[in-house]
């Protein structure tokens, strides 16, 4: 710490007191301006958060989203996923279906997988018997399931944010989505706030 | 705390995640560090070989005492203090 120039500590009792005032005000500023830069420290170390974007909508790649996102649940790390594109059709509810489409938006809904028991592995997917194959493995080795894992991330407060743009290109509507807890619809600015704030983003 | 020590100890609350692979067993941790009192011992049954590895790492973020794990046959029992 630096004193600057040590006061005089002159003759009498009252000039050792006014020099210890001098240098007691000294530290006292100095210990202010330091907890002032450990505040600024603080607000901008990244949170114990972690932002995924979910992006493929392929089942092998979501599966590893879900598990990922539980996990850090159970390690008392906040969790924010935005699902977008192809993943976007992963939230689809088959019980429920959107009115009002256009015809595009018909086809597309029709083509694109309806929720997450429709969705194919990235890999060896094989006509659908890849898939078939991993679904039973899965059931064997008791590992839980894409749907499974929804129900528990949002018992566990994973916080899914979903692209209001992908909806709109691929003509999903709010209400054939699923019953997910605080659910919301979003741009790409709020997962730009998120991620910044996470000390890890994953591209899924 | 070494093998013996492991082997008698009695747990105050026991997580049998036995039927589930990962993440279940870090899940069924979580859930149950809720039931017990600081101070209380966990005993946690995997039989996925990853949670050999989870556990203790999940403790050290958490801040909770990994006490060790034993052996046996077809799973492993993992031991932690809560904090």
């Amino acid at each position: 710490m630096q004193f600057g120039l040590l006061p005089n500590f002159g003759t009498g009792n009252t000039n050792i007191l006014k020099s210890l005032k001098i240098m007691a005000n000294e530290i006292e500023a100095q210990v202010a301006e330091l907890e002032k830069k450990i505040k600024q420290l603080q607000k901008s170390q990244p949170k114990d958060q972690i932002s995924i974007i979910a992006f493929s909508g392929d089942l092998d790649k979501m599966l590893a989203a879900m598990i990922i996102a539980t996990g850090a649940r159970a390690m008392d790390t906040e969790v924010k996923m935005f699902f977008t594109f192809w993943a976007t059709a992963m939230l689809r509810d088959p019980k429920k279906t959107g009115k009002g489409k256009d015809f595009m938006s018909k086809m597309f809904g029709f083509m694109l997988p309806k929720g997450s028991s429709k969705l194919k592995l990235s890999k060896m997917n094989m006509c659908g018997m890849g898939t078939a194959m991993l679904k039973v493995l899965m059931k064997k080795k008791r590992v839980s399931s894409l749907e499974e894992l929804l129900v528990i991330a949002g018992e566990l407060g994973v916080e899914i944010n979903v692209c209001e743009m992908s909806m709109d290109l691929m003509g999903f509507k709010r209400e054939e989505m699923l019953d997910y807890p605080n659910l919301k619809y979003v741009g790409v600015g709020s997962y730009l706030a998120d991620a910044d704030e996470s000390r890890i983003q994953l591209f899924i | 705390m070494t093998t013996e020590e492991l082997k008698n100890i009695t747990a105050d609350f026991v997580v049998d995640a036995r039927g589930t692979a990962c993440p279940g067993p870090l899940l069924a941790a979580k859930k149950a560090i809720g039931e017990i009192e600081s101070g209380e011992i966990m005993e946690i049954l995997s039989a996925d070989e990853g949670t050999k590895h989870d556990i203790p790492r999940w403790c050290d973020k958490v801040g909770h005492e990994y006490l060790g794990f034993t052996d046996l046959d077809s799973y492993t029992r993992l031991f932690l203090k809560k904090a």
